[in-house]
């Protein structure tokens, strides 16, 4: 596999990642509204809060602040939590686990309902299954995540209570996690009894974010195979006597996954911004919903360093759409 | 336009299109309940009256005809609320779709039309602007800005005008290598009239279909920011703020949750089948 091209693409992430950070820094550094006033009581003296602007750095220039920040972003350093008065980074740390396994379970439906769905469609081509799923692709489509995870709620947790609703696993459940992978780590110490609650309330979450993304995907993939199907590789497979269904399976599918990965990789990309509403929608603890709570408490630190965490989310989910791209079609690995 | 009368059979297949009419109806109904709020709504839907509380709507057991859609944790009448909801709605939908639109429009055309180091320009903040997530920017942008509605529509503005830039950037860079655009530099018409008197009516068409869409995904954003607490005060009655006290009660009265989700979930969908409607008869090689 060609280095040279990741380790392009890799450079290419690097613009975005300055954009992120100076965006947000400038972003935030005009909001109205003194964080420092809201740290402290109304029985704080003026030297208490000389002090606490110096301890956040909140007493230089502004380019001197960028600067500062900078070099504390690069080392790693990503400041003091405001309202939460911890290390920025150690708190992303924490609840970062939560959104990776949520955004995973999420994709992972999606793409195979989509796959589910696009060949189902392309086998029954032009008779009622394709209708259905055309029809029902066009409604799915065009309801973003935060209402579906909404619409869920009333259906499955409300009107017909089967689900539960708020948070990341039953509260009679108790589990000392050292990593705070509940799904993978309980998988691992076979604690079966967590993994089970944690997938139960992880359905309806993963449910609203992977629908809009599944719907996109199902149609990109779909007029791939269908393009596919008419080439001529397939009248000859046809021909030597293979059956349509493993035509579509072993040789139309194959091809037409490289283009439509690349079509609706970024829409994998969307679904990570998708989270902070569905997170907060469901009382779900990961970085989304933290974000939430960042902003309406102007904790500046918190805030930058979440917006950059989900930048480098985002820069690693086109890196793997890549790498799986590359995996799908040979030829991409020698260009 | 080479035809004496090219709108009549366009009108004719636009009135056959089912889409475009149930999304007409969803906008007209939206409009007709914005405009005359006042007359349709049968309470004031600020007044409390919290010997009516929860009253769940009135096909339900215990349900009051009067409150024909039941009433909330105050006693406030939700049907009231709900078409007093519409205004926000429409008024976010109409002015951030435009102002979006026109930034998106004139930064692509510029884009696309003049190319070089301002399309290069353009382009890259294109790129770093979608590398963010849209809800998180919207969210800071609006805590940067301050709550309100002004605020939900820059908002949306800023974030959402590269939808607009994309599309136009592409479509006028098709459109400039087309053969009228030659004949408009031949007979020496300036590059600014060209762009803006002969490409940007053929932009129009798509440009429709865009605002269309954008209209169904500014409600969405208005309802997440209200949900979030971050839109107009929470006493205006929008459905993001039904939203989100239903929330709250969702077990007691889910009736509260349920309606302003289904209003929007309409309008969203009524939008959304008007544009691809529009975009299905403008364009009819779209079709698969």
């Amino acid at each position: 596999m060609s280095h040279s091209y990741f380790f392009n693409r890799l450079l290419l992430a690097i613009p975005t990642l300055a954009g992120a950070v100076t965006i947000t820094f400038i972003l935030l550094r005009v909001v109205p509204g003194d964080p420092i006033a809201m740290m402290t009581g109304p029985g704080a003296t003026e030297a208490d809060i000389a002090q606490l602007r110096a301890h956040y750095g909140l007493d230089h220039s502004i380019a001197h602040q960028f600067v500062l920040y900078l070099g504390q972003v690069i080392t790693g350093d990503l400041g003091t939590s405001i309202s939460l008065r911890q290390d920025v980074g150690e708190l992303i740390i924490g609840r970062l686990p939560v959104t990776v396994e949520l955004v995973l379970i999420a994709m992972l439906i999606a793409a195979s309902l989509a796959l589910v769905l696009a060949l189902t469609g392309t086998f029954w081509r032009d008779r009622w299954p394709e209708r259905l799923v055309d029809s029902f692709i066009g409604v799915v489509v065009a309801i973003p995540d935060f209402l579906w995870a909404l619409s869920l709620i009333l259906i499955l947790g409300v009107a017909i209570p089967v689900m539960p609703i708020f948070g990341r696993m039953d509260l009679t459940v108790s589990f000392d996690s050292w990593t705070n992978f509940y799904l993978t780590e309980s998988l691992l110490r076979g604690e079966f009894e967590v993994t089970r609650s944690v997938l139960h309330h992880m359905v309806l979450p993963a449910v609203s974010l992977a629908l809009p993304l599944m719907a996109i995907t199902t149609r990109v993939l779909k007029s791939c195979l269908n393009a596919e199907m008419n080439r001529e590789y397939v009248t000859l497979a046809r021909t030597r006597g293979f059956s349509r269904l493993k035509v579509i399976y072993s040789q139309a599918l194959r091809n037409a996954l490289v283009p439509a990965t690349t079509l609706s990789g970024v829409q994998f990309t969307f679904l990570i911004g998708g989270t902070v509403l569905v997170e907060r929608i469901f009382g779900y603890p990961g970085i989304g919903n933290m974000a939430i709570d960042a902003v309406i408490n102007r904790d500046l630190p918190l805030i930058q360093g979440l917006v950059l965490t989900f930048a480098i989310l985002f820069i690693l989910v086109n890196l793997l759409i890549d790498l799986f791209v590359t995996f799908l079609d040979p030829r991409l690995r020698h260009a | 336009m080479p035809d004496g009368r090219p709108d009549l059979p366009l009108m004719r297949r636009i009135l056959r299109e089912p889409r475009i009419i149930f999304g007409l109806c969803i906008l007209g109904l939206m409009c007709l309940a914005a405009i005359l709020a006042p007359w349709l709504s049968p309470h004031n839907p600020l007044e409390q009256d919290l010997l009516f509380s929860f009253l769940p709507p009135s096909w339900q057991e215990n349900g009051d005809p009067i409150f024909f859609l039941g009433t909330d944790n105050l006693g406030r009448d939700i049907a009231s609320r709900l078409i007093y909801g519409t205004r926000t709605a429409l008024i976010v939908a109409i002015v951030a779709a435009t102002l979006a639109a026109l930034l998106g429009t004139i930064l692509g055309m510029i884009a696309g039309f003049y190319g070089g180091k301002i399309d290069m320009l353009i382009s890259c903040a294109v790129d770093i602007w979608m590398s963010f997530p849209a809800v998180l920017l919207s969210i800071v942008l609006v805590a940067v800005i301050g709550a309100g509605l002004h605020a939900v529509i820059i908002a949306i503005v800023i974030i959402d005008w590269t939808r607009f830039c994309r599309v136009m950037r592409a479509e006028t860079m098709v459109q400039k290598e087309r053969d009228y655009v030659s004949s408009a530099v031949t007979i020496g018409l300036s590059r600014f009239r060209i762009l803006f008197q002969e490409v940007l009516p053929n932009l129009l068409p798509l440009l429709i279909v865009l605002l269309t869409l954008e209209m169904g995904i500014a409600i969405v954003v208005e309802t997440i920011l209200s949900f979030v607490g971050l839109s107009v005060a929470s006493d205006t009655p929008t459905w993001g703020n039904l939203i989100q006290e239903g929330r709250q009660y969702i077990h007691q009265a889910p009736w509260l949750l349920g309606l302003p989700v289904a209003c929007v979930v309409l309008s969203v969908l009524g939008l959304n089948a008007l544009g691809d409607g529009i975009k299905e008869v403008i364009d009819p090689e779209s079709r698969q």
